[in-house]
């Protein structure tokens, strides 16, 4: 437990804390206490806020409407190509908000691809930022629900029709309160990731639309005005931590110990009409929101100044060492997918490190009566009910990074990280700490509702016969969760892989990833630059989709039979 | 001494333990101390070839580590953040738009580059005092899709009175002036031609006309404006607020080259803008620091700027690419404005701008 603790303590609160009082307080130490209320009583702020929420709440209930019936797709059928698929469904969340903006706009917008075919267009707005937060959130459900629901016991279900019950009221009694915790946790994540939209807004929603996120943005990295960003951080705080205990109350009250079972024994070939259809409707839709624009984007990427071919990726290659006219500005494409693929891979590490000495620590604590299994902070969950609402709360707390401003935390970073013995301010690592913030609360959402779901008894039982801890964990637990471990290792990759916010924001050594390349691509005229910018971003597809495919090709391995 | 003690103990050396890892990383790695490293701070569009920083450390020793933190605005905010404990030694990147700023809050310590005798008076905004050096100037103009305006057999736009033009109606787009620094500069261009009085009345005329906003230079350029060919001709826009250079960079990989650029500036609408370099206060290689902004000045850094980064080099005697010369276009009367008024200003100009025209 000291672990997490610390590493949130140093690279989270301990930035955030400074940059915000830096804002709160005047250079002689007082506190700014008008700014609170001044910024507070605007009815601009109001305005924001209530947009922020409202486009976040309606973001997640798109999200799970259109992504439940895939999770449950992915877990019970089996169809050919489905790895695959469950990879690319992935690749946009790795996307740049910039690039995932600009293919929505490619299809919805003036001119574009629905335009030309059906003579619809969507263009910007609330409807085209919903949609694409769909597109890009969509793996989060699929993947931590379904990862779940791949791994309960069909029997159960069934052993409940024999006694009787309904189809429906066998999935109500039996399969819905065992996935309830991960479909809250999903919830969860696709609301913070929401809630703190930047390039999606910026894109689609144009200049009158503005979520926190962006308004923070603007008072910190435009104007800086710290005292107002200051505040505007506090409510988006303010509003996290007040979810983050509604959350953590409803989901309490269902845990229950699960019988589990590998997810290879539960997903078989659809029978019937009703399944062919119903797995027929979910990948229409998912080739509809996901393949549709990542073809667009792919197709872009090859059409290059003379027709359709590879001069874009050519380009790519031409360093500015050779080139005499065109096209100097560049980051060899090798060098940044060999810096994304480092930093991505440190990040995943020391997310899953410190996610999952987390997660355990909260389920052990749980688990147990016996006061000795705790350590770290406090006592364990067997010395009251004050305790266990603190260790409770700790498990919220970890979520708090996806719900702060990225440009706050970067900028923490900044004022926070500067002496020496922690003057990480030009270290490399720098970046995959930032980015590890992000990942952590991924590892600890997959990885707390299966830990939670191991039956206590066979850890006790192998207690019992005289297995030490770390032996116990190794032998009952690590079996159990190996798929989590990996859903959840996916995701950090996923995420540190495509982040953007808080890395652009570091200055850092000279060694761009994918999406900053991306980034700074974008910014630059001409067809040539646009070009290279659509083929970095289909370079970044290819490497995420291979990275997770091969993530499940070790799950597949033999030891992950229990 | 009981056991969850002890855990705990073993728990809190291991994140120490991490800790001086990640700091001995970060020293070992980076290599800030050394004097043999002159650390450049720098926003994210910064590029310069490698042949040119190669050169640089023949000629002096130095080894050049570029750091980068986000657009224009957000560097230079770091940059005061860090004030007197800086990064780095030399800071590029701050404009006249932001260079109030970053002087009041006394970011740079003043040196004086050799070769600022071949840098035009009007760029040396810093007058005698040295703290910041003019690198690169460029201009802020309205483009127009050529071909748009062949094909309706029109006249594109020349000022800023054009563009209030009625025939001119629905054609402009410009990012916005509060998240963009083209459109920031556009803004100022009106301002100053315009008054602190009349330039509201302009953008009513204006979006009266029809000026469509969108959040960011990419939006307006690639995806809204006709004359972009990232766009391939998509966008419905015909005008758009970007810079003088983009011209030329229009032309870039096109095989055979064209006679013209496909699209061309209207010269009475630009805002001129300045990059500056400076030497960081505290900084830990001074010399180094110096060394290197010499070096930003000589010919052949100034004569690599304009195809890394799409600017003007600020030497006056410094010889530009061909794509430039064919195919850019030059504004002379660029409007300017002193930057301690930009600084006074700026908010409530945007404040007042964004109730104007966005909402």
């Amino acid at each position: 437990m000291a672990l997490p603790l610390a590493f949130f303590g140093i690279f989270f609160a301990y930035p955030v804390a400074a940059i915000v009082a830096r804002g709160l307080r005047t250079s002689a130490g007082d506190w700014r206490s008008e700014r609170l209320t001044q910024v507070l009583s605007d009815a601009d702020t109001l305005h924001v806020l209530w947009f922020t929420v409202w486009q976040a709440a309606a973001s997640t209930a798109c999200t799970l409407a259109l992504a439940l019936p895939a999770a449950y797709v992915f877990a019970r059928f089996d169809f050919p190509g489905k790895q695959v698929l469950r990879a690319v469904v992935t690749v946009p969340f790795v996307l740049p908000t910039v690039v995932v903006g600009s293919a929505f706009l490619a299809l919805l917008g003036r001119g574009g691809v629905l335009e030309e075919w059906a003579g619809l267009r969507l263009d910007t707005g609330v409807w085209a930022i919903l949609l694409a937060h769909v597109f890009i959130n969509y793996a989060v459900v699929v993947r931590t629900v379904g990862g779940l629901w791949a791994q309960l016991d069909p029997r159960q279900e069934e052993a409940a029709r024999v006694l009787g019950a309904s189809r429906f009221t066998a999935w109500r009694r039996v399969t819905l309160p065992a996935l309830a915790p991960s479909v809250a946790a999903a919830a969860l994540i696709v609301f913070l990731f929401t809630f703190t939209s930047f390039g999606v807004i910026q894109v689609l929603g144009g200049p009158r639309y503005a979520t926190l996120e962006v308004e923070i943005y603007r008072q910190t990295a435009a104007l800086l005005d710290l005292p107002t960003a200051a505040v505007l951080t506090l409510i988006q705080f303010a509003t996290v931590i007040a979810l983050l205990a509604v959350h953590a109350r409803t989901v309490r009250k269902r845990q229950s110990a699960l019988s589990m079972v590998p997810a290879e024994q539960t997903a078989r070939r659809p029978r019937g009409r009703a399944q062919w259809a119903l797995l027929t409707a979910v990948l229409t839709v998912t080739a509809l929101l996901i393949l549709v624009p990542l073809t667009v984007l792919a197709l872009r990427s090859l059409d290059g100044p003379d027709g359709y071919g590879l001069a874009n990726y050519r380009a790519l290659g031409r360093t500015s060492d050779t080139a005499t006219t065109a096209a100097t500005f560049t980051v060899p494409p090798v060098d940044a997918i060999g810096n994304s693929l480092a930093y991505a891979a440190v990040a995943t590490l020391l997310a899953l490190v410190t996610g999952g000495s987390a997660a355990l620590g909260l389920t052990v604590r749980n688990g147990t009566r016996d006061g000795a299994e705790a350590s770290g902070t406090g006592a364990g969950s067997g010395t009251g009910r004050g305790a266990g609402r603190l260790v409770r709360s700790f498990d919220s707390m970890l979520m708090l990074p996806l719900g702060t401003s990225a440009v706050t935390v970067g900028f923490g970073f900044l004022v926070a990280l500067d002496e020496p013995p922690l003057d990480l301010r030009s270290s490399w690592m720098i970046v995959p700490v930032a980015q590890a913030l992000v990942g952590v609360p991924f590892v600890i959402r997959t990885m707390l509702p299966v830990l939670r779901a191991v039956d206590p008894r066979l850890r006790e039982a192998a207690a019992v016969l005289g297995a030490p801890p770390l032996r116990v964990w190794r032998e009952v637990d690590l079996p159990m969760v190996g798929r989590a471990l990996l859903v959840a290792a996916g995701f950090a990759f996923a995420v540190s892989l495509g982040e953007f916010g808080a890395t652009v924001f570091i200055a850092r050594p000279d060694a761009p990833t994918l999406p900053v390349a991306v980034a700074r691509f974008l910014g630059r005229a001409g067809e040539v630059n646009y070009g290279q910018a659509m083929a970095m971003s289909t370079v970044l597809m290819l490497v995420c989709a291979a990275t997770l495919l091969a993530l499940e090709r070790i799950r597949t391995h033999p030891s992950g039979e229990f | 001494m009981s056991k969850h003690v002890l855990r705990a103990g073993a728990a809190a050396t291991t994140v120490i333990a991490l800790a001086g890892v990640l700091t001995a990383c970060g020293t070992g790695q980076g290599g800030g101390e050394d004097s043999k490293t002159v650390t450049l701070v720098t926003h994210d569009s910064f590029a310069v070839s490698k042949p040119v920083l190669k050169k640089f450390t023949q000629r002096t020793g130095y080894k050049v580590k570029v750091l980068r933190g986000g657009d224009a605005g957000a560097a230079v905010n770091q940059a005061v953040l860090n004030k007197g404990n800086p990064q780095g030694d030399v800071f590029f990147g701050v404009d006249n738009t932001l260079l109030s700023r970053a002087l009041g809050k006394g970011v740079f310590a003043p040196y004086k580059a050799d070769g600022l005798a071949h840098v035009p008076e009007k760029l040396q905004l810093d007058g005698k005092r040295h703290r910041v050096t003019p690198v690169d100037s460029g201009e802020i103009c309205v483009n127009y899709d050529r071909e748009w305006f062949d094909k309706h057999g029109q006249a594109p736009p020349r000022s800023l009175d054009d563009l209030a033009d009625p025939q001119y109606k629905d054609l402009l787009v410009t990012p916005n002036a509060a998240t963009s620094s083209p459109g920031l500069g556009f803004l100022l261009a009106t301002v100053e031609k315009y008054g602190a009085g009349g330039w509201k009345d302009y953008w009513k005329k204006l979006r009266a006309n029809g000026v469509e906003v969108v959040d960011g230079w990419e939006q307006a350029y690639n995806d809204r404006f006709s004359g972009s060919n990232a766009g391939k001709g998509k966008g419905d826009r015909p005008l758009v607020v970007s810079y003088a250079t983009s011209p030329p960079a229009e032309v870039l990989g096109k095989k055979p080259l064209p006679a013209k650029a496909p699209t061309g500036i209207a010269e009475r609408t630009c805002f001129q803008q300045t990059e500056f370099a400076g030497l960081l206060d505290g900084a830990r290689n001074a010399k180094g620091g110096k060394a290197l902004l010499d070096y930003m000045l000589s010919k052949t850094f100034q004569e690599d700027l304009p195809l890394q980064m799409f600017v003007d080099p600020a030497r006056d005697d410094a010889e530009l690419p061909e794509v430039f010369t064919k195919y850019g276009e030059s504004a002379d009367g660029a409007a300017t404005m002193d930057p301690a008024r930009i600084d006074a200003h700026r908010e409530e100009w945007i404040k007042s701008w964004t109730s104007l025209v966005v909402k």
